[in-house]
């Protein structure tokens, strides 16, 4: 539907058509944090998911960079209304990750290393939506953008690309995170501008 | 415990931020209130709290433990408000 709505217009995408409605354009990377920057050695970080019937998976600093690496150039869209295009993101794709995990579960719960979780149906980290990111722009991605690691699902409002990613549980229900459950959007859609409950 | 002063590390605000989206809910000026974190039991005026944000939402944290005490949004149509973190809150108000 999105190549004949665009298409309709006759022309090529331009910038203001990766626009989301509401959102400004912005050249800077904004740091917004709901708490301490989180300092997590490489020695220490492990990545996990669980899955509803709690087997858990866990991979190692050293096994994610084993894992076949992904670069995509993605737009980034933020609920307090900045987008940012073309940000190059170096990470392992969620299908990877969770390619030999069984479950049937339809949600998923991402946890951060400093407590903050966000809440997401689990077909949109799925088939090339989803990332764990650890480089940006060609460098280590640093701490206050969520390194060494973080969840990146560019489709969404920025607020459900997690910082400091440290795990994921699979859930049969859906759950609100740290900020759906305080007014902000179950999904966050930016093309339907879906930032609080209700929209 | 001792608390240490000012904001921690990263902390870009004290809880002085939160009085203003507070207003909106209590008739008394909160930022004087002082509350006990539920996690480490330090009590806290509500002013030095560590506070991050304003966006997308106030987070004030235990100066002592970093727990998450308040949490404030302000949709376009309503204030939400958490105080989970909290176990009490003590307000001064006028003799009776």
């Amino acid at each position: 539907m999105d190549f004949v709505t665009r298409g309709f217009q006759g022309r090529p995408r331009g910038r203001d058509d990766r626009l989301p409605p509401g959102q400004y354009l912005t050249g800077d990377f904004p740091v917004l944090s709901a708490g301490p920057t989180s300092n997590v050695d490489h020695d220490e970080w492990e990545l996990w998911v669980a899955t509803e019937d709690g087997t858990r998976h866990t991979w190692s600093w050293a096994e994610l960079m084993a894992l076949p690496a992904e670069t995509v150039t993605v737009d980034i869209h933020c609920v307090t209304s900045w987008s940012k295009l073309d940000t190059e993101w170096r990470g392992v794709s969620l299908d990877t990750l969770l390619a030999d995990v069984g479950t049937a579960a339809d949600f998923a719960m991402v946890h951060s290393y400093g407590g903050y979780t966000t809440n997401l149906p689990l077909e949109d980290l799925l088939d090339g939506q989803a990332w764990v990111a650890y480089g940006y722009e060609g460098d280590d991605l640093r701490p206050e953008h969520g390194g060494p690691a973080r969840l990146l699902v560019p489709h969404l409002y920025f607020w459900k690309s997690a910082k400091w990613v440290r795990g994921i549980e699979l859930m049969l229900e859906d759950s609100p995170g740290f900020w759906e459950q305080l007014g902000y959007h179950d999904y966050g859609d930016p093309w339907r501008e879906q930032r609080y409950q209700g929209d | 415990m001792t608390i240490p002063d000012g904001p921690g590390p990263t902390a870009a605000y004290d809880g002085n931020l939160m009085a203003g989206p507070l207003s909106e809910l209590f008739a008394l000026d909160v930022s004087v209130a002082v509350v006990r974190c539920r996690g480490c039991g330090a009590n806290a005026e509500v002013a030095t709290l560590r506070v991050y944000g304003p966006d997308p939402g106030l987070v004030g944290r235990c100066p002592g433990c970093d727990d998450v005490l308040v949490r404030v949004v302000r949709t376009p149509d309503a204030v939400w408000l958490d105080l989970g973190g909290v176990s009490s809150l003590r307000v001064p108000a006028p003799k009776r």
